[in-house]
């Protein structure tokens, strides 16, 4: 079995052995398990990743497999992997373990819930490790639809509601895809023998006037899942109403797949069409960062702050990646991988404060810090990291996106990264505007002095999460030497 | 010569910071307390031989101070030019701040184990206090703009952190994040400074950038916006950041509430070493400055620091909270730096503002800290900051009365204070300049005085209060720091700043002028004798006064509304207008937009289900019509 397909092939494994588990502990055991091993094979695929580029391998993508699958339409089983892919297949299985972490108390129907979790995860690496593009939308479908599920069953609220607004706009966004895809699909060879595999359509120069109309209806598909504004509304209920494991890997990873998806397809396979559309999606993502940072400000529910939150962080890998810059880029994956962590970790603390206080209203909330001290200052690390404090990963990363947009000399694109850095004091504002409500402050309810403290698997859950936060903020170099490497095809291609 | 061991300066205090708080749960607050101590003192000893190597061992090169580089290792790249190097740079400024960081970081700790005994998380004050020496210390031996910029933020949460220091008290939360938002307004603008500077420089290295012979002082870049350079630009936003940070007009509301911190942050951050990092950002860039369009920059500087220094000193005047009173005296203090680096000229004697500033932020990092510290000593005794809640206390706290007495000598420019020798080059420098700006220092020197004078009679003269308890003297650990304070007070004054610390880094000799120098000691004397007349006792002459002043008094007494304004701009127009209105369109048109595409599609499919009605006439009449359609149409081509 090669490296990469083991990503399929353990969580698959993990859901048939959860199968014949009777009850929670076996469930959450199993599941445990599970994502332990993938952490380990995420860990083990960077090392020989970074051996396979010591030893002189400077292919595009490593590790590559293929077969056919689907012979009349040359559908193939294609999969490769470069430094982007690896740490998103690092990011992913953190954020599945932590979340099983954090997910060990859960009442109903734990074994399903676990399975859902773990199909999900088999979704998301699926899709990270796909080179041929039908490869890669099954898995995307994969990983949406068990979200339906996981938030109309296990979720809180409006749940039916939220959840099928999220999957039909989600589906909306499929739908565009697919067509994209065929579009792809049906020049992908001037001579007849077409394929789904990016590497081969890349190596093809589809007409600009083709690239014209197809760019746009790619990047929506995948901008959607990526929260571009105005396509973001199914983020914040579908967020407020799922469970916290659900909240962690959809915002943590699933929300990836946009920007992944986008850098990826349509800007790679589309180079012509992204340069010419890049100006009208830049205006969309600034108005996305600075509108959701504003957003946020006035949300009292902590959920919905965190999703908007998204909107505003996810806006900014849109944008890097719009502007067309190496540096940029880089910095979009950095942003990619450092929201990941970040926003998993905040949905993580919120279900344990909602657990607890059975309440997100930061207006009910107060001097939290007094009576469960760890989950706060935690929180506060956490908002610290996510209003880009040097040290954390959220620093490097929206440093290095502003350096690299302000390398553009025109003014639109000066204006634009202007404007979007206003976001680093907005984004002060509503961080601040919560740890002053609910963290500090005297203790707003008798009932809270008896909260019960972390316990043992929340605190793995969370550490699991913060450490790579500060890994990135504190040592960016490796990281960043890693990315810039693999995204020299991309430079080619379109710079 | 080595000085790769000046790393350890920042590493010690990280180290400290990350055992402290890691363990603050299981550490005794003692060994806690000793850690913070221990650790300050090793830097603090590094500091001195790093000085005294500097100055005295490796000295001057032909006439000229080196910039030598401790140590210097790359931490992330941008592009092929622009990366970010973390590392030590040593030159006269940065040692000198190193010297005041630690020494004053060191009282402050020694004096704080006495002041916040027994205080719940005083692990976690300790943490903290570490937290903030380490970042301090890597802004000031930057080796180039980014490193600062990232220290630059730490300081400010560490600021943040240490203000919320009593995080369940309504107003310390609300000074914490008003702190922390009002500054990162203004690093907005030094970010964005940063990124033009950064473009065009294609560098961040403070050597590269500072360097007079240098491509972008000598041909500048040609670009320019509103007639001015794009580099005047960046230079403008980046003073924005340091005019944050420094609480400068219109940038300072922040720094009266952040008093709501345990006084000893007080002394340390919002006096001595934090607040005057905006006056280090231009000395560091002070080549920049001068050479860039002719120093129209400089011009900007040296108003906005001669205007916060009337403003602040005038509100002085007329607040009853020492602490607030100390605030803003520290605000007009760094106006008068902000303006001597304002008037400054590059070489030789004409560079004698940009030595006189450092000279003053070094004596007043001395003198004000001892000011705080004293302050913090009487509130650890009457259990308030009002005024009004003091008076009489020099027979029952002899050490703090002297102690206090001779930073207030020292703060209105009396000689031979170590005050009246920097605020001396300062005006000396000033009136060579413009008259105007002398006349409003000479002025502000008299206020400084007066207000000085009016908190020390209130305290340790005047009416004495029922105190419920009897006031007693500090115990040793805060009174050895007074001395140790109120010592630098009176001999700092004297070292010849001028044969260290020169624009161009060649020294050069500072005259006395003994007018300029008599006519402001003389002002001072005048500041001091009026608070005597008005404070020395009991009576109805301040408030005659005040009533004389009419609204004026009530402006300056309310901080000239700026508060409210800020207030009234946040709140109103940015929270409830702004921030509000977008939440409700995302819920409202975007978000019930999309449901109605959702609900449109519906209702089509309702509509249009109803052709599946299962009937196989139905299908049958619209497929004959269907036929006969098409078949219309393909007759109509042909």
């Amino acid at each position: 079995m090669d490296i990469l397909s083991l990503f399929i092939v353990a969580p698959i494994i993990t859901v048939a052995v959860l199968l014949f588990a009777k009850n929670l502990n076996q469930s959450r055991i199993i599941s445990l398990i599970g994502s332990l091993v993938q952490l380990g094979m995420a860990i083990n695929l960077m090392f020989a990743y970074l051996a396979e580029r010591a030893s002189g391998n400077s292919a595009i993508m490593v590790f590559t497999k293929s077969f056919v699958w689907f012979k009349s339409l040359n559908i193939r089983y294609d999969i490769g992997a470069d430094g982007i892919t690896v740490f998103m297949i690092i990011l992913a299985s953190i954020v599945v373990l932590a979340g099983v972490f954090i997910s060990w108390k859960i009442n109903d129907l734990p074994k399903e819930f676990f399975i859902s979790l773990i199909v999900l995860a088999t979704g998301v690496y699926g899709f990270f490790i796909s080179l041929d593009l039908f490869l890669m939308f099954l898995f995307f479908e994969v990983a949406v639809i068990p979200m339906y599920l996981l938030i109309g069953i296990w979720g809180s609220g409006p749940k039916e509601n939220s959840a099928m607004k999220l999957t039909i706009m989600l589906m909306g966004a499929s739908a565009l895809l697919l067509v994209g895809i065929l579009g792809l699909y049906f020049y992908s060879s001037p001579d007849g023998a077409l394929t789904f595999n990016i590497l081969e359509i890349s190596k093809v120069n589809i007409p600009a006037e083709v690239q014209h109309y197809l760019f746009p209806v790619v990047f929506i598909g995948f901008a959607v899942i990526g929260a571009l504004f105005p396509f973001h509304t199914w983020s914040p209920s579908g967020h407020a109403s799922a469970p916290t494991a659900v909240s962690m890997l959809h915002a943590g990873v699933l929300m990836k797949l946009g920007g992944y998806g986008v850098f990826r397809v349509a800007m790679f396979l589309l180079p012509i069409g992204a340069k010419e559309w890049s100006w009208f999606f830049i205006i969309l993502s600034v108005i996305g960062v600075v509108y959701g940072a504003l957003a946020a400000i006035k949300q009292t529910d902590l959920k919905y702050i965190n999703a908007y939150s998204s909107v505003s962080h996810l806006g900014l890998v849109l944008f890097a990646l719009l502007m067309l810059n190496k540096t940029t880029w880089n910095g979009a994956i950095i942003q990619s991988l450092s929201h990941g962590f970040m926003t998993a970790l905040f949905f993580a603390l919120i279900g344990m404060i909602y657990e607890r206080t059975h309440t997100r209203d930061v207006r009910e909330l107060g001097g939290l810090l007094k009576v469960i001290p760890f989950i706060s200052v935690i929180y506060v690390i956490a908002g610290l990291a996510s209003l880009g404090l040097p040290g954390f990963s959220g620093f490097v990363a929206e440093m290095t996106i502003f350096v690299g947009a302000f390398q553009h000399v025109d003014l639109f694109h000066r204006v634009a990264t202007i404007i979007g850095a206003t976001v680093i004091v907005i984004t002060a504002v509503y961080i601040l505007r919560v740890v002053g409500m609910m963290l500090m402050g005297p203790v707003k309810k008798e009932a809270y002095n008896l909260l019960p403290q972390a316990t043992w698997y929340e605190k793995t859950g969370v550490f699991l999460l913060l450490i790579p936060i500060i890994i990135i903020g504190t040592m960016p170099l490796w990281i960043s030497d890693i990315i810039t490497e693999s995204i020299k095809p991309f430079i080619e291609r379109m710079l | 010569m080595d000085f790769s061991y000046t790393v350890l300066i920042p590493l010690i205090p990280l180290f400290v910071f990350l055992v402290v708080g890691i363990f603050s749960n299981y550490l005794n607050p003692k060994v806690a307390g000793a850690i913070g101590v221990l650790g300050l003192s090793t830097t603090t000893l590094l500091s001195l031989y790093t000085a005294y190597k500097y100055f005295f061992e490796v000295g001057k090169v032909n006439e000229v101070y080196q910039t030598i580089i401790g140590t210097k290792t790359t931490w992330i790249h941008f592009s092929e030019v622009l990366h970010i190097d973390m590392g030590v740079l040593l030159d006269p400024i940065s040692i000198m701040m190193l010297v005041v960081v630690s020494s004053i970081s060191l009282m402050v700790h020694i004096y704080s184990l006495g002041y916040m005994k027994g205080e719940i998380g005083f692990n976690r004050y300790y943490a903290f206090l570490s937290l903030f020496t380490f970042s301090m210390y890597s802004l000031v031996v930057a080796t180039n703009i980014f490193q600062m910029y990232i220290f630059w933020e730490l300081v400010g949460v560490s600021s943040f952190l240490l203000i919320g220091y009593y995080y369940d008290k309504p107003s310390a939360v609300a000074a914490a994040k008003k702190a922390f938002i009002v500054t990162r307004f203004a690093d907005i603008g030094f970010l964005i400074g940063i990124l033009i500077l950064s473009f065009y420089a294609g560098t961040f290295d403070f050597q590269e950038l500072n360097n007079p012979q240098g491509s972008l002082i000598l041909n500048g870049v040609g670009s320019s916006f509103m007639g001015l350079s794009v580099i005047a630009w960046a230079l403008i936003l980046m003073f924005m950041g340091g005019a944050g940070k420094s609480a400068m007009f219109p940038l300072h509301i922040w720094l009266p509430d952040a008093m709501e911190g345990p006084t000893p942050v007080s002394a340390l951050i919002h006096a001595a070493t934090m607040v005057v990092a905006g006056v280090y950002l231009v000395a560091r860039m002070f080549p920049l400055y001068y050479f860039i369009d002719g120093g129209f920059v400089l011009q900007i500087v040296a108003y906005v620091g001669a205007f916060t220094s009337l403003f602040a000193g005038v509100i002085a005047c007329t607040q009853n909270d020492i602490k607030r009173v100390l605030a803003f005296s520290t605000m007009s203090q760094i106006g008068y730096m902000m303006l001597a680096l304002g008037v400054s000229g590059f070489s030789g004697h004409e560079g004698l503002g940009y030595m006189a500033a450092m000279f003053h932020l070094f004596t007043h990092a001395m003198f004000k800290a001892l000011l705080f510290l004293g302050a913090g000593s009487v509130i650890h005794a009457v259990h308030s900051n009002m005024m009004k809640d003091m008076g009489g206390l020099r027979k029952y706290m002899p050490i703090s009365n002297i102690t206090f007495l001779i930073a207030a000598l020292a703060i209105s420019g009396i000689p031979p204070f170590a005050g009246f020798f920097s605020k001396d080059e300062i005006l000396v420098a000033a009136l060579e300049k413009s008259p105007l700006l002398f006349a409003i220092e000479w002025a502000v020197a008299g206020v400084t005085a007066f207000y000085m004078f009016r908190i020390y009679f209130g305290i340790f003269w005047g009416k004495e209060n029922s105190y419920a308890h009897t006031p007693h003297e500090s115990p040793w650990v805060m009174t050895i720091p007074l001395m140790f304070l109120a010592l630098m007070s009176i001999v700092a004054g004297f070292i010849p700043f001028s044969e260290f610390i020169a624009a161009d880094r060649m020294p050069f000799e500072a005259h006395f002028n003994i007018l300029v120098s008599t006519v402001s000691a003389s002002v001072g004397v005048v500041g001091i004798v009026v608070a005597w007349i008005f404070y020395k006792s009991e009576n109805n002459i301040p408030e005659r006064v005040s009533k004389a002043f009419g609204a004026f008094y009530t402006w300056a007494f309310h901080k000239f509304y700026f508060d409210e304004l800020y207030l009234f701009v946040t709140k109103k127009i940015i929270f409830n207008g702004v921030s509000a209105s977008f939440a409700w369109f995302d819920k409202k048109v975007v978000d019930d937009g999309m449901i109605g595409i959702g609900n449109a599609t519906l209702n089509t499919s309702e509509k249009i289900k109803k052709l599946q009605s299962g009937k196989f006439q139905d299908y049958a009449t619209w497929f004959i019509l269907g036929a006969i359609a098409l078949t219309l149409y393909f007759l109509s081509k042909n």
